[in-house]
């Protein structure tokens, strides 16, 4: 993958968006790829007794989709320097069927020193933001 | 109970060294569904001026979490971990990440508040090699919900967190 170019990017410009779907094997994959076992990502009994709808997504695989996002826009995913997310609302995952329907987006937000790059990043499931605050600083070649 | 304000400051010992393998950034990557060949492949990523393959930028989870546990579990600060959400989350990285790096992390308690009866928990962990050269900085919130001392004012403002 070639390098994104700081020359090339203007204020405003869009990254190609990303949809995931998200779905029960995805966490059970993620619980042992993070080693975040919290049963509210796998277990829908305890999930319920702690007051949530279903079991949820780890806020921090929703976190990984956005960061797959700026990476493959960047071309080189040693160039993101910052990256910090507000985790808003859960993602909620039935069991069965496809699972949850994650869509991603972001845009350059303003040219900063040094060839970097804020980014905002937009991640939402049935219309409602589930990241909030979500930027990143990229480092342009 | 309120988590007790003499916490904010402090620090937790170095955690034991965590040693990155290339095997266990190919497994996060698939989990995350990123095939990106400088997380899979050693040419590819000295191709693009690594020393060896990198991880996804959340990867310094993994090592944290580790550190972390010595903060969330003491007993003398007395957090119902059972309790407790992921608000926020950043990484400044001063670094990629890469395949043999060996990391220790040191936690630090950066603020802890309290609003509409939860106890509001500000960290921060800094992941240096053993030899002390800085990779990420990873910032964490943590909210655990009903902890504090619930005052009629706040009520109705919830704290939200879902992780």
């Amino acid at each position: 993958m070639t390098a994104r170019r700081f020359d090339e990017v203007a204020v405003g410009d869009e990254l190609p968006p990303l949809s995931v779907t998200v779905g029960r094997a995805d966490l059970v994959r993620y619980a042992g790829a993070s080693g975040d076992f919290n049963p509210i990502h796998w277990n829908e009994r305890f999930a319920r007794e702690v007051g949530l709808p279903d079991v949820i997504a780890h806020g921090m695989l929703t976190m990984a989709l956005g960061g797959r996002l700026v990476t493959s826009w960047a071309g080189d995913p040693g160039a993101v320097a910052e990256y910090g997310v507000r985790f808003t609302h859960p993602l909620v995952v039935p069991d069965g069927g496809p699972g949850a329907l994650l869509e991603l987006s972001g845009k350059v937000a303003a040219l900063l020193d040094g060839n970097t790059v804020r980014v905002d990043i937009t991640a939402s499931c049935d219309g409602r933001k589930v990241l909030g605050r979500a930027t990143a600083v990229v480092r342009l070649a | 109970m309120a988590l007790d304000q003499s916490f904010v400051g402090r620090s937790y010992p170095p955690s034991v060294v965590y040693e990155v393998g290339r095997e266990k950034i190919r497994e996060f990557a698939e989990a995350i569904g990123d095939d990106d060949p400088v997380y899979l492949h050693p040419a590819a990523a000295r191709a693009a001026g690594h020393p060896d393959v990198i991880a996804p930028p959340t990867f310094a989870i993994v090592v944290t979490m580790h550190a972390q546990g010595a903060l969330l579990h003491d007993p003398e600060l007395g957090l119902d971990y059972s309790k407790v959400v992921h608000r926020e989350q950043s990484f400044q990285h001063h670094r990629p990440i890469t395949a043999g790096d060996r990391l220790v992390s040191t936690v630090y308690v950066d603020g802890i508040r309290s609003a509409a009866g939860n106890d509001i928990l500000d960290t921060r962990s800094e992941v240096a090699t053993e030899d002390g050269e800085p990779v990420v900085t990873a910032r964490a919130t943590l909210v655990a919900r009903g902890t504090a001392a619930r005052s009629t004012a706040a009520r109705g403002t919830a704290e939200r967190g879902t992780a």
